[in-house]
């Protein structure tokens, strides 16, 4: 499946300093963008270390966390995005597209 | 050297290392625990749904901002800010003051699973940023977690949960403040999660049985490392002034005791006391069979003490308020205007719907509130609908125990079964009172006559006689009462009949009495008059004797004259003879 061309993803992902997990983390996401978001997405990464206010601000208790504030509706994905399978399932990214799904 | 080594071997416990305890400001929970949570520690408090966690951890704070200067953060993993603020300015505490002067930190923490994924390893540093975020912004020295068994239904991990929270009691522990966690219960366990194992230094266990008919909530510290501690369960209560329980475990008979008197209010009854009354703070058992007139009698004790400025609790366990001033009005005492004037305080509270724990605990707190000097329970008889006699007898232990620490009065009547042994029935409540006083009703001339005696009264002379209680409509009376010629007593109008009877006799007696003396009075005149008489025919005799005599004497005297007449004569017969011739 591919987002429609006017479709611009926000993604934020808080860490807490540059941990392995955090690291892992960025590099998973990274790399899954690439894959199926090329040109559509933006990576934001808030360090709660630096910006602790946001960590009750945006509601934030396991690290790492991502959040897709963009497109609607928000959602969260928690850990560092080594099961790449559920990342897509929770990024909404495996809608099985009529017809697509056998190419 | 020697000497090093042995005194090492001897376990130090001087005061420097006494644990320092940051109080709860919860009444009994500072007591029980000898002073607080251990500062600077997590406690857990566990218990089910709906049993008093979040008020305890709610008060923790908000006691601690407010009374001992020490911010604390409030988290809340289950209730939205407003529902929370809504149920503490319910009970009073205005959480929204004391969060706008930086004293209190509320912080909700959303959990909604269905949100999020999860996707690889991760741990709650989130968590512990937030949290140590709030405590720098205030200062906080307080921290209250509401309930971390929270997070297990937001996360699924439960391995990882398990090693955070670990962390987590480790961390608050490292940033020194003192903690509240709630948890929620479990099946075998203290808590669902087996969160116990996490926390060592204290756990606090909430429950909220049903016994019967009634719900009662209890307290218990199940572990209190370094410290001492009661650990049997007590009862609490929440109210609109929020938790309170009462830790009367054994005040070990150390009051002091009293030699002041008060009235009874019945002045023949203070007279059978010595003119007196009963000692301040002394116990007293009214006891009688129904409708003897035990409430009047702590009616009238009421009365006395508040009209001389001493403020009566009055506890009724079988009448409402009302009717006791009516019934009590009906005999011409007044409670009324002392219940105005906020002297006397009538408070109804029906035995079943607490059971006796909470009872205790729901007299401690109006005694607290009110400070009476006088305490009355109209019928403490009653609470036998809700438990055993041993029971009730170590329930009045610890309350008269208290009542005499704070020196009130405190009188309780006993409603006693009828039959030839009503003086066994209260004997094993008797041992704890100081003056027992029995009512009676006497059957006798198709009358129903109530009598009072002074079963025993320490510490005191008092009256070993019994008097007829009469209830007049000017309030009541003790009158004297009279054995009847077999022995029985005599009340009422028998009592009458028989005063009458030995009026009547003492009449006749007297005009007996009278006329006996008047024929005694003759009998002494008679007798005198008799002696009398003796004593001139002695005289008459005696003088006839002198007269005899005299006569006799006379009479020789003659003789002998006679004879010498004679003689005379016959010389002269012969010396005439002689002349003649």
């Amino acid at each position: 499946m591919k987002p429609k061309p006017e479709e611009q993803w926000t993604l934020r992902l808080y860490v807490a300093g540059q941990t392995p997990k955090s690291l892992a983390a960025f590099e998973n996401l990274k790399r899954l963008c690439e894959e199926r978001l090329v040109g559509h997405y933006h990576i934001e990464v808030i360090d709660l270390l630096k910006n602790p206010r946001l960590a009750k601000d945006d509601q934030i208790l396991a690290i790492p966390t991502l959040v897709r504030r963009l497109p609607a509706p928000v959602r969260r994905i928690i850990g560092d995005l080594s099961d790449t399978e559920r990342v897509l399932v929770g990024l909404d990214l495996r809608r099985p597209v009529p017809g697509a799904s056998a190419s | 050297m020697k000497n090093d080594n042995r005194n090492r071997l001897v376990p130090r416990l001087s005061t420097s290392h006494a644990l320092r305890k940051d109080r709860t400001g919860i009444q009994g929970l500072d007591e029980l625990t000898g002073g607080g949570l251990p500062h600077g520690r997590p406690t857990l408090v566990c218990g089910g749904a709906g049993c008093g966690k979040t008020l305890l951890g709610m008060e923790f704070i908000v006691n601690g901002a407010k009374d001992f200067d020490q911010p604390g953060v409030f988290v809340a993993f289950e209730e939205q800010s407003q529902e929370l603020a809504q149920n503490f300015s319910s009970l009073g505490l205005d959480l929204n003051a004391l969060v706008e002067k930086k004293k209190i930190l509320l912080d909700f923490v959303d959990i909604e699973r269905s949100e999020i994924t999860e996707a690889g390893d991760y741990d709650l540093d989130g968590l512990f940023i937030r949290l140590g975020y709030a405590i720098d912004s205030i200062h906080a020295t307080r921290v209250v977690l509401d309930s971390i068994d929270a997070l297990f239904a937001e996360l699924s991990n439960i391995a990882i949960l398990r090693s955070e929270l670990r962390r987590l009691f480790r961390w608050l522990k490292s940033k020194g403040v003192t903690a509240v966690v709630t948890a929620e219960r479990g099946d075998s366990g203290l808590t669902r999660y087996g969160l116990e194992e996490y926390v060592a230094d204290c756990v606090v266990q909430l429950d909220h049985r049903a016994n019967g008919q009634m719900f009662t909530r209890w307290l218990r510290v199940v572990k209190y490392r370094g410290s001492r501690h009661g650990t049997r369960e007590f009862p609490f209560l929440i109210d609109e002034k929020g938790i309170s329980l009462m830790p009367i475990t054994s005040t070990g008979l150390k009051y002091t005791v009293s030699s002041e008197r008060v009235s009874t209010g019945i002045p023949r009854l203070d007279a059978m006391m010595g003119g007196r009354g009963f000692y301040r703070g002394s116990s007293v058992l009214v006891s009688g069979t129904s409708g003897t007139g035990k409430t009047s009698l702590a009616a009238h004790f009421a009365r006395a003490a508040s009209a001389s400025g001493e403020r009566c609790l009055w506890l009724a366990h079988e009448e409402s308020p009302s009717q006791i001033d009516r019934n009590m009005r009906s005999i011409g005492i007044e409670l009324e205007p002392e219940i105005k004037k906020g002297m006397l305080r009538l408070h109804a509270v029906p035995p079943t719907i607490y059971d006796l724990e909470m009872h205790l605990l729901v007299i401690h707190k109006l005694v607290t509130e009110f400070d009476p000097r006088v305490v009355i329970i109209d019928p403490i008889s009653n609470l036998a609908l809700i438990s055993s006699e041993t029971e009730i007898k170590a329930m009045l232990i610890r309350l008269i125990d208290f009542f005499k620490m704070k020196q009130i009065t405190s009188l309780f009547t006993s409603l006693s079964m009828g039959g030839p042994l009503v003086e066994s029935n209260d004997a094993k409540l008797s041992s704890l009172m100081d003056t027992w006083l029995l009512l009676r009703v006497i059957e006798s001339g198709a009358e129903r006559n109530r009598v009072l005696q002074l079963l025993k009264s320490r510490g005191m002379d008092h009256s070993n006689q019994i008097r007829e209680f009469l209830l007049t409509d000017h309030g009541a009376e003790l009158r004297d009462v009279y054995l009847g010629p077999s022995g029985l007593l005599l009340t009422g109008s028998s009592l009458l009949v028989q005063k009458a009877h030995e009026k009547a006799r003492a009449v006749l007696r007297d005009q007996k009495a009278g006329t006996r003396e008047h024929a005694l009075e003759h009998k002494r005149q008679a007798l005198e008059a008799h002696i009398a008489a003796l004593r001139a025919e002695f005289e008459i005799e005696q003088l006839n004797a002198q007269r005899i005599a005299g006569q006799s004497e006379q009479r020789s005297t003659v003789l002998s004259g006679d004879r010498i007449q004679m003689a005379k004569q016959r010389r002269a017969d012969s010396g005439k003879a002689k002349k003649q011739r």
